[in-house]
């Protein structure tokens, strides 16, 4: 770490705390473009901002621009539901998302930023027994691949989780539970300052309110972007954003791309006492749903994409009725609870539910993109992987399953067996 | 809310219908190459703006609708029956712009 970033202690905290808090230095530069850059990542989500911190620590690339059109961490790594798991069963998920939940584990002490991980496990609600089968299936799978999981029969889950609806006249009657006990949720605006404070002290410019509007291209290379704040060259341009990917995708060179924008709400309660020590979430029949509670108290939680095509990054009240439906299946006692805040985001929907971290057929191009509603979990993982491709010029081991040609290749990484779709989660 | 001019069954709210996905794609032949299949099943133009896309009246007549929505403003500018036959037995066949915005304001 570079010494002009001082590094955050006890000590400080207090000594901060006793004097106002008014003599913290910045938490990140903000400096004017340079003309040359040896990377390039376009979007300062958690993605690109983790790309940018694992390219500078991992492979000693330091002279990189992340590029952001508004302020970073401002698209979907601020606007997620923060839940964290690596409950996936497919070889290519599997390794990847377990790679990423052991990064999460130590990234407190990493970027020495508190990220607020907190392992207050992934319960996941069965209705029947055909449900508790295909999830046995899965959490077997899991425990092969070292990935821990377990199933809670009715009377560890009542004791557990007292307060769920366990009426036999309940819409669905709850059976048990599958549950991942080193899953949890992280604070996400905390994941995206954590990463670009401790990438900016390892020399990194995060360039916030500069849009990348077209690409240069020099004998089939991609060399450079033009922003709003004019022409910036690089090396090797990444990009990183989600929602956005397939409006770049022509530009630079990449054409369509097995993506479509769909978007996903998400709603936060009032402040109530502690109440929900767990993530707990289910889909049955037409419901799906996720819950977890902040250490602020709100219950945050979500449901389903629209279902339809769209940029918009506001919600509808369909979903608010679905979800609130969804809450009351299992927890008829939040019913007077008022809702506070909603949202949504833009998300980059694949069409097998799984994402892309890979070269292109455009040298000096690399893709990060297709997370669908769940490329929080991945933020770790995936920028050690997407450093390793760009700085290697050739995939991990790890990630090389996530490549855009798999389809071409009946290569599909589709969890849920639903076919070629952009609606998986 | 998104809402639905239907040509029988006048405008009505989008939790009546259920959305079929992007209009402009072209299923090659059956015995057509490989990369034609690929190209149709797997890759969209997902544009930032205007949107030809199917939705289904499932909660009224049942017709399939060729809409063409703005995906930033989720304004709708036209709405027909999606098949060509159906619009021409019903003498609906013309592309119907609605006259005002039937969509946007969520
Ligand atoms: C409501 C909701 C709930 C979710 N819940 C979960 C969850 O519980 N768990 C989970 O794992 N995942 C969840 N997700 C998914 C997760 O949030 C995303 O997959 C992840 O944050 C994507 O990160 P990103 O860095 O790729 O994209 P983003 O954070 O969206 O960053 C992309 C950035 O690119 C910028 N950009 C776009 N175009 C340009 C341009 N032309 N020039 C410069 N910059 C540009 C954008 O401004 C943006 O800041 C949820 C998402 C939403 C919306
Ligand atoms: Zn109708």
């Amino acid at each position: 770490m570079s010494s002009t970033m001082r590094r955050y202690n006890a000590l400080n905290v207090f000594w901060n705390g006793l004097t106002g808090n008014k003599n913290w230095d910045r938490a990140w530069r903000d400096p004017e473009p340079k003309p040359k850059y040896e990377v390039i990542i376009v979007g300062a989500g958690g993605h690109g901002l983790a790309t940018a911190y694992y390219l500078a620590k991992n492979h000693g690339i330091t002279r990189v621009a992340v590029l952001e059109k508004g302020w970073l961490g401002g698209g979907n790594s601020g606007r997620n539901t923060t839940i964290v798991r690596s409950n996936y069963m497919m070889p290519g998920n599997c390794a990847f998302y377990e790679h990423s939940l052991k990064l999460w584990e130590n990234l407190s002490h990493e970027l020495n930023y508190n990220v607020m991980f907190s392992q207050r496990a992934h319960v996941s609600l069965c209705f029947s027994p055909g449900q508790r089968d295909a999830m046995a299936r899965r959490y077997n799978t899991m425990r092969l691949s070292g990935i821990d999981g377990e199933w809670w029969a009715l009377d560890k889950l009542r004791k557990n989780i007292p307060y769920l609806n366990y009426g036999e006249d309940a819409r669905y009657p709850i059976i048990g539970a599958f549950v991942q006990p080193r899953a949890g949720t992280a604070r996400h605006d905390a994941v995206n300052w954590g990463y670009a404070r401790t990438a900016d002290a390892l020399g990194v410019d995060i360039i916030q309110q500069c849009e990348v509007t077209d690409f240069i291209h020099e004998n089939g290379r991609v060399v450079g972007v033009n922003t709003n704040r004019g022409e910036i060259r690089a090396e090797k341009v990444g990009l990183a954003v989600a929602g956005s990917t397939s409006t770049l995708a022509p530009k630079a060179g990449l054409g369509r791309l097995p993506i479509e924008t769909h978007k996903l709400q998400a709603f936060v309660s009032e402040p109530l006492k502690p109440l929900v020590d767990h993530v707990i979430v289910y889909g049955v029949g037409h419901g799906h749903f996720y819950i977890s509670q902040s250490d602020k108290g709100g219950l945050v939680f979500g449901g389903d994409l629209d279902f339809y095509n769209s940029y918009a990054q506001k919600g509808n009240l369909p979903i608010y009725s679905d979800v609130a439906g969804c809450a009351m299946n299992i927890m008829p006692m939040v019913g007077r609870v008022k809702i506070l805040r909603q949202w949504a985001g833009i998300m980059d929907m694949s069409m097998d539910g799984s994402p892309f971290i890979c070269k292109t057929d455009v040298p000096g191009l690399y893709l990060n993109a297709g997370w669908c509603y769940g490329g929080f979990k991945a933020i770790p993982g995936s920028g050690w992987c997407f450093a390793h491709t760009i700085a290697h010029d050739d995939p991990h081991d790890i990630n090389a399953p996530l490549s855009l040609d798999r389809y071409r290749k009946g290569r599909h990484i589709d969890e849920g067996g639903g076919g070629p779709v952009p609606k998986h989660h | 809310m998104i809402r639905i001019d239907c040509p029988f069954c006048g405008l009505r709210d989008h939790s009546e219908f259920t959305y079929e996905g992007d209009a402009t794609v072209q299923y090659p032949a059956l015995d057509a190459p490989m990369e034609d299949w690929y190209e149709a099943v797997f890759l969209r133009e997902n544009p930032r703006g205007p949107h030809r896309e199917f939705w289904r009246h499932v909660g009224g007549c049942g017709s399939f609708l060729e809409v063409v929505r703005d995906t930033v403003t989720h304004e709708i500018t036209e709405v027909k029956l999606a098949h060509p036959g159906m619009a021409a037995a019903t003498g609906k066949a013309a592309a119907k712009t609605t006259e005002k915005a039937t969509g946007g304001s969520e």
